[in-house]
């Protein structure tokens, strides 16, 4: 095997250029099925996360008054789903407010009286879809004294339709930027065959078999794949730290984001796969040439 | 063929016809473990035809070929690379890989055959040294001249130690001392017990150094077969 591989090391310094091409190919391929797995990931992190102790504020109606505040606890208590549940009174909320915008008092001397709504906090149990949590904030507002329900529905509506338009858009880009790479990987190896075509000729003529002629090419392709997969995901390790802090503080204000690279089992299945992609350009193009 | 026959190579009515034209017609031979043959016949008259079809670089269009009591027609093309090895082939054109050195070409053979690589190198030097080609062994083929190219070429078909030689116009290109100097190889090798064929136009440089059986091939038909003393 060690000969195959310096053989095969030799082929590529030899055809410097066809193989810096192959590679840069396979890894810019690489690199946008992994920023698409990347966005997967953190996506499906942030949305089991929110899925997991989502919270959501009860905004109450100008007649509620405290003596109201156990039977209306009952009653969303009643609807289940519910881990924890905090009364913020508006006083409460004004104290707050005064406290986040410290800075800006002459806006607060000029309110005649508390605008703020008394509200409930709950954090609601796991859910399975967003469907689910939107079915169970319209049984909330149905109750008596409740004005409406915040839950970061607006965001979180778009972001999930964003990220299905993402993952289909991911597959479909994934898909095609993979097949160009696994072509040009063929066509690469076909190059190499052909400008080794004499000794090719000359090592069947000596007696070497079928697998001694291929090996070299096979390792080839496996090299291009291997050194393509950790060079796209070099460069988007280089980006993601580049970026990364940037989109955690936004996010923060609305969600706790944990923000995170690519898991090792799927770094190991980006560089397996384009390994993969190496080997079979190669076995297309040796099929095709050697049938 | 009988236990005690000694025939390693036997052709019955071999033909070989490319589209229209009747390159081999009707062939029959026996050649003996050991000879040293001579085919002889002008450009066209079959001579490396004869030679393909028997380490089966092209396939007979009639007729069988059996190789020391191996039917050729009957042969896999997994086991083709096996048999190919019991033949040493030296060409007219060298057909030396130009990016590999002397040592690399040379020892391509034993690599193929999955020899170990401190074999190789002491196989080859050796062979190399026999050939007056040692002092060369790095150098390129495109920096040799065509005498030590195909100096080379010898060496590679004779590093396998292979049962048989097959030489297609191996002096062909040379000039006269050269050519010499190449049949003198073959014939030292021959002498160590190889069957070797040499498929060659110049019956005078042959005739004043080998003593073989001369056969001679007329527009693909064995035309005469006699012994050179």
């Amino acid at each position: 095997m060690t000969r195959f591989m310096k053989k095969a090391l030799a082929d590529i310094r030899s055809n410097r250029f066809l193989n810096f091409i192959t590679i840069i190919t396979i890894s810019l391929s690489i690199l946008l099925v992994s920023v698409f797995m990347l966005f997967f990931e953190n996506a499906s992190r942030v949305i089991e996360a929110w899925n997991q102790g989502g919270r959501a504020m009860i905004y109450l109606e100008k007649e509620f008054s405290m003596d109201m505040l156990p039977t209306l606890k009952e009653n969303i208590t009643g609807l289940g789903e519910i881990n924890e549940m905090v009364f913020i009174s508006k006083s409460q909320a004004m104290s707050q407010l005064k406290k986040e915008m410290s800075g800006r008092t002459e806006f607060f001397k000029t309110l005649k009286t508390n605008p703020l709504p008394d509200a409930i906090e709950i954090q609601m149990k796991s859910h399975d879809s967003f469907e689910e949590v939107q079915a169970f904030a319209r049984n909330i507002e149905a109750l008596d004294l409740v004005e409406n329900v915040e839950y970061g529905q607006g965001w979180l509506g778009k972001f999930l339709n964003i990220f299905k338009l993402f993952k289909m858009t991911g597959y479909a880009m994934c898909s095609l930027f993979l097949l160009i790479a696994l072509f040009i990987t063929a066509n690469t190896v076909r190059l190499a065959f052909y400008s080794r075509r004499l000794e090719v000729e000359i090592m069947r003529l000596v007696g070497a078999t079928e697998g001694f002629i291929k090996t070299p090419f096979y390792v080839e392709g496996l090299f291009q794949g291997f050194f393509g997969g950790v060079l796209g995901l070099a460069i988007l390790l280089g980006g993601y730290l580049a970026i990364s802090s940037g989109i955690t503080d936004n996010f923060t204000g609305y969600v706790y984001i944990d923000m995170r690279f690519l898991s090792v089992k799927s770094i190991l299945i980006v560089i397996f796969s384009s390994t993969f992609l190496g080997w079979f350009g190669c076995y297309l193009s040796l099929k095709q040439i050697l049938k | 063929m009988n236990a005690d026959d000694n025939t390693i190579i036997r052709l019955f009515n071999v033909s070989k016809r490319y589209g229209s034209k009747l390159a081999l017609s009707d062939v029959s031979l026996d050649i003996e473990q050991g000879e040293f043959i001579f085919v002889s016949g002008p450009s066209g008259a079959g001579k490396s035809t004869l030679l393909k079809v028997l380490y089966l670089a092209e396939k007979v269009s009639e007729g069988q070929i059996l190789i020391d009591g191996m039917n050729l027609a009957r042969i896999s093309s997994g086991k083709l690379p096996f048999l190919r090895r019991r033949f040493g082939m030296i060409f007219q054109d060298f057909k030396l890989i130009p990016n590999r050195t002397v040592f690399e070409n040379v020892a391509l053979v034993l690599e193929a055959a999955g020899e170990k690589p401190g074999y190789i190198r002491k196989k080859v030097m050796h062979v190399l040294r026999t050939t007056g080609m040692g002092k060369k062994a790095k150098s390129l083929p495109l920096t040799l001249s065509g005498g030590e190219q195909q100096r080379v070429a010898v060496a590679r078909a004779v590093v396998g130690e292979p049962s048989i030689i097959l030489a297609d116009e191996p002096t062909g290109s040379l000039d006269e001392k050269a050519a010499q100097t190449i049949l003198d190889f073959l014939i030292g090798y021959h002498k160590k017990g190889a069957t070797i064929l040499v498929a060659s136009h110049n019956l005078h440089l042959m005739e004043s150094t080998i003593r073989g059986r001369n056969i001679a091939l007329e527009d693909g038909k064995l035309k005469t077969t006699s012994t050179m003393l």
